[in-house]
């Protein structure tokens, strides 16, 4: 393996109805190549039905840094919960 | 993957799921960009009819969790507009035929809210029927439309609860109050039951969505399963339906109802009269007084492009 060979995120859809569901990460030289690579490391024992690879450096994160002005605003806000309303007994499973 | 007819036909025999890189008839993948689109379309414009009681909620709670709501709505189009574009059609397509009105929205939101009551009444009645309606299409046979269901369906539930309580609170409340959820009831009763389509005779395309897994129930079936359950929803909060044929069939397990006029919601899907064109026309103006936001992102992602380089 070339040090030089970028990394490839991979993404599984494990049956037909379901989400791809990200699995790891491949080195490769190539899209081909990263799919196969994909496909020999992660899909030995019929995990899959379908692979996406990503070039991880195409994946745009959000900064680990700004992970309370991204998700803080949502607490405290209990009313976007079901639970959070109370009903009579009769009307409750709605 | 499918590849052809054949292949197509023993997936949807098997009850699985097609995928959007699948082979697919072209009658199949038509009916539900249609399909998502308007679905995308009711989300969108359903906004409007409750949006318009944010600045008049009456507490901080209220206005807090109608806001929510609506947000939600924002959401529910945005996750379907991203399932309809798995299919072919690009976005400003897709908004196109709705500002064009070559696709429709769901009638239900062309029917006015006088009252903080219509705000209740739409969140028990109207929000309870479309989650009738989402739950057998969280099992759809188009793999991208179900996913988009199912995180839908999770939201969904707050929407019918918080409408409820309102019904409940203003139930409870003074002669006027109950007045007021009364007659919300009795402007939202029919509507809500027209919203599940035409009855099963007259459904042209009832048989060919259901053999395709597009749709699970008939429009009939899911219209008993929200009488039978919104009925004694409606006697908790002591208020009366406003169907005089109703009455409880003991050798069918259900409700007997009346019937719908439908030629009312044949007006009300044709989009005549005055509040469809306004609803239309608030959609486009938010449409146009945006344009500045999204020339002004294209202008900065150019600019980041430029410095880049
Ligand atoms: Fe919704
Ligand atoms: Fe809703």
């Amino acid at each position: 393996m070339s040090p030089g060979w970028p990394l490839w995120e991979v993404f599984v859809r494990a049956r037909r109805g379901v989400n791809h569901v990200h699995f790891g990460s491949v080195h490769a030289a190539d899209e081909e190549t990263a799919l196969q690579a994909a496909r020999d490391l992660f899909t030995r024992r019929q995990e899959g039905v379908s692979i996406w690879v990503v070039r991880s450096s195409d994946v745009v994160a959000s900064d680990p840094d700004d992970e309370d002005e991204l998700f803080d605003p949502a607490e405290g806000k209990d009313y976007r919960f079901p639970t959070d309303y109370k009903l009579p007994a009769e009307v409750d499973h709605m | 993957m499918i590849r052809n007819q054949d292949q197509f036909d023993v997936v949807i025999e098997a009850d699985q799921r097609i995928e959007s890189d699948d082979w697919m008839p072209e009658d199949y993948r038509k009916t539900l960009i249609r399909q998502i689109a308007q679905h995308a379309h009711s989300e969108i414009i359903g906004m409007q009819p409750e949006g318009a009681w944010i600045s008049r909620a009456p507490s901080l709670r209220r206005k807090s969790i109608l806001t929510a709501k609506v947000q939600d709505e924002a959401g529910h189009g945005l996750y379907l507009y991203g399932a309809a574009e798995t299919l072919g059609p690009d976005r400003s397509e897709l908004l196109e035929m709705l500002h064009t009105k070559k696709q429709k929205y769901s009638s239900i939101f062309n029917y006015p809210t006088p009252t903080w009551a219509d705000v209740g009444a739409i969140g028990w009645l109207v929000d309870g029927a479309a989650i009738m309606n989402q739950v057998p299409l969280c099992r759809c046979s188009y793999g991208p439309y179900g996913r988009a269901m199912v995180r839908v369906c999770k939201e969904e539930s707050f929407h019918q609860r918080q409408g409820f309580q309102i019904m409940l609170t203003l139930a409870e409340g003074t002669e006027e109050q109950k007045v007021m959820a009364q007659e919300a009831l009795n402007r939202w009763w029919w509507p809500s039951i027209m919203m599940f389509g035409p009855p099963d005779t007259e459904s042209i395309h009832n048989a060919r969505n259901m053999a395709w897994g597009i749709k699970r129930y008939t429009n009939d079936e899911l219209r008993q399963n929200f009488v039978d359950a919104s009925v004694p929803q409606a006697e908790v909060l002591g208020l009366t339906v406003p169907d005089p044929d109703l009455v409880w069939n003991e050798e069918r397990g259900h409700y007997d109802y009346g019937e719908p006029d439908w030629e009312e919601f044949m007006q009300m899907v044709r989009g005549e009269g005055e509040l469809p064109a306004e609803r239309i026309r608030t959609r486009l103006d938010a449409h146009n007084e945006g344009a500045w936001v999204r020339e002004a992102a294209e202008a900065y992602a150019a600019k980041r492009r430029e410095v880049a380089a």
